[in-house]
């Protein structure tokens, strides 16, 4: 599904060009569940961002879908990102002025679903995730756990096929990262390809597979066995 | 993304930062209610002061002897043309038009005017009863000159109220005997120094019938003579038949020159109108000043709401939307300022309306068409700039900042 070849990509930083991706090659396949380690600075977060559609590189091929999407125009990468990507964030990025069910709603009106649909579709989502009483909500009425749970619907809302999760727990105390991270492992059981950024070693080792980043190259890629 | 969930949205934007907001509305508002009360203002003296020329009688022409037409070399040159007089049968030929309504034959000079041991030199007036109404005079006592036939001459005169009190003093003038040069004539009426107006002092003159005015002053040639046209679309009728009545009349030449008080209210007019689009254009200064100031807090805006750029990137909105939304934002802010204006300037006009009732403000349609508009684009053009940067934010940039 995700077919990354020969990727680079460099920021310039002050006057010293840092190499966050350096000749990177990663296959993933549809419903995986995959995690990426490494320090900070190893440039696992830049790789999410390739994945994403939210950066470009400067060399190599992306295929998505057996598509290659690095030479795509703005809008029709805008229209992956909407359609086919979701994004789960360390600091949730809600809107802080839009209620629950108004964050949740908030891909589907870019999108341009009507308004009755949109409804229908918010309400199920609430019911999954648990949500049902806090539709009203805003996002400083709820507790992180539950902001990342609607930041999770939000992703979610558009039925994308991947799953992309910068450090989702980064920002939560054990329990509700437990809870959080519950509910996106569920998700991954009914067929989303699941990516889970974060340098949280017990977090990291609960995927299938896990790809380690050093210096903004892959340093291992194993299948493992998650603990029980 | 629909345009009405583009509106929607944009709204919430606002009523979510609501200083932000009611400082951007209360900018347009102030700059559109300038417009619409500085150019009601800029109406209201044209609208006067042709209203005050209205009152004059704007049917009215004036018949004047001579041309004041500069010809260039011709044969008539060598002919030695003479104006010829104006007479009194010239003007009395010029009411047979069915354009024409009245016509006041006008003959004026200066004589010794002496009741009892008092004496004054005054302008004298010769002329017929229509004159009162071709001029729109009223009487404060007494009545105008009698109608009947111009050329016969009687011993009777109006006075001015001014001639009145120094002559008379506090003695009742009514039915008095006075002499003007060397003959006595009855005081009949006292002229209202109200509907005095331009060009004619009415207190101080002393009025008599046309045919007394020519054997007292001497002379058969009239000074002007005042024709006025049934309507006012008719004055270019009356005009064509004074000009083929007196070349008729006067073997074939044009030597009358004729002006219309259609032609000064219009000039005046002019002047006014220039004068209210300057002033209105002045005050779409503080229009733009408006629109600046929305570029000002949009920009800040798209630097706070960076993070939200960035999510709305991330979760499938190409660049055109994001530019879309600002563009709305800047739109309904300009639109909904604009309608808070329109209504502070109305509210205004009527208000000085009301501290001052002779002046007729009201804004004039354009004024308000063009404030409105000016306010809309003013909005949406200084918001191309904030929502141009919104869209080009880099979203990884954006989202890395919380």
């Amino acid at each position: 599904m995700i077919r990354l070849t020969n990727i680079h990509r460099r920021f310039q930083v002050g006057d010293q060009s840092v190499h966050a991706l350096n000749d990177v090659s990663l296959t993933i396949e549809r419903g995986e569940y995959v995690s990426i380690m490494g320090p900070s600075g190893s440039g696992k977060s830049t790789l999410l961002h390739v994945i994403g559609l939210l950066d470009r590189p400067d060399s190599g091929s992306y295929l998505l879908d057996k598509r290659d999407v690095t030479a795509l125009s703005d809008q029709e990468q805008a229209q992956i990102r909407g359609h086919t990507i979701g994004f789960v964030f360390q600091f949730f990025h809600l809107v802080p002025r839009l209620t629950a069910a108004d964050n949740i709603a908030l891909p589907m009106l870019l999108a341009g679903v009507p308004a009755q649909e949109r409804r229908q579709r918010v309400a199920r989502i609430l019911a999954a995730m648990n949500l049902a009483d806090r539709a009203a909500h805003r996002p400083e009425q709820l507790s992180g756990g539950q902001r990342q749970r609607v930041a999770i619907g939000r992703a979610t809302v558009m039925s994308p096929q991947i799953l992309l999760a910068d450090e989702p727990t980064g920002n939560l105390d054990r329990h509700s990262g437990e809870e959080v991270i519950t509910v996106l492992e569920e998700l991954n059981s009914r067929g989303l390809t699941l990516i889970v950024v974060t340098h949280d070693p017990k977090i990291g080792r609960r995927a299938k597979r896990c790809v380690r980043m050093v210096d903004g190259r892959i340093d291992s890629d194993a299948l493992q066995t998650p603990p029980p | 993304m629909k345009v009405l969930d583009t509106l929607g949205f944009a709204l919430g934007t606002l009523r979510g930062s609501r200083l932000r907001a009611g400082l951007m509305l209360l900018a347009m508002a102030i700059g559109v209610a300038s417009v619409v009360v500085l150019t009601s203002l800029g109406e209201a003296a044209r609208r006067y002061v042709t209203g005050e020329f209205a009152a004059l009688g704007t049917h009215m022409l004036i018949v004047l002897p001579g041309r004041s037409e500069t010809a260039g070399v011709g044969p008539s040159m060598f002919l030695s043309e003479t104006p010829r007089d104006l007479t009194l049968a010239d003007a009395m030929a010029l009411t047979r038009s069915s354009a024409v309504r009245r016509v006041a034959p006008l003959n004026i000079g200066s004589s010794p005017v002496s009741w009892g041991a008092r004496e004054r030199d005054v302008v004298i007036l010769g002329t017929t009863a229509d004159f009162l109404d071709i001029r729109h005079f009223k009487m404060a006592q007494g009545r105008f000159l009698p109608p009947g036939d111009p050329e016969a001459a009687s011993a009777v005169c109006i006075l001015g109220v001014k001639m009145r009190d120094e002559l008379f003093g506090a003695t009742p003038a009514l039915g008095e005997w006075l002499r003007i040069g060397d003959r006595r004539f009855r005081v009949i009426g006292i002229l209202s120094s109200e509907g005095q107006s331009m060009g004619v002092n009415t207190e101080d003159l002393v009025v008599i019938p046309v045919a007394s005015a020519q054997s007292l002053l001497n002379t058969y040639s009239l000074f002007r003579i005042l024709v006025e046209a049934r309507s006012r679309e008719l004055i270019p009728a009356a005009k064509e038949h004074i000009r083929a009545t007196i070349k008729a009349r006067h073997q074939g030449e044009e030597d009358v020159t004729i002006i219309t008080q259609d032609a000064v209210l219009a000039t005046f007019d002019k002047i006014f109108t220039a004068l209210t689009l300057a002033v209105g254009g002045i005050a779409s200064i503080s229009l733009a000043v408006a629109g600046i100031l929305i570029m000002n807090v949009m920009l800040i805006a798209v630097t706070q709401r960076t993070a939200e750029i960035g999510l709305l990137k991330a979760l499938g909105a190409p660049a055109q939307q994001i530019l879309r939304l600002f563009l709305a934002e800047a739109a309904l802010l300009s639109l909904i300022g604009a309608a808070l204006g329109l209504v502070l300037g109305q509210a205004s006009s009527w208000l000085i309306g009301e501290i001052y009732p002779s002046l007729p403000v009201g804004a004039p349609w354009w004024a308000v068409i063009a404030a409105v508009g000016v306010a809309l684009s003013c909005g949406l053009l200084f918001g191309i700039l904030p929502a141009r940067r919104a869209a080009r934010l880099d979203p990884v940039r954006a989202l890395q900042r919380r």
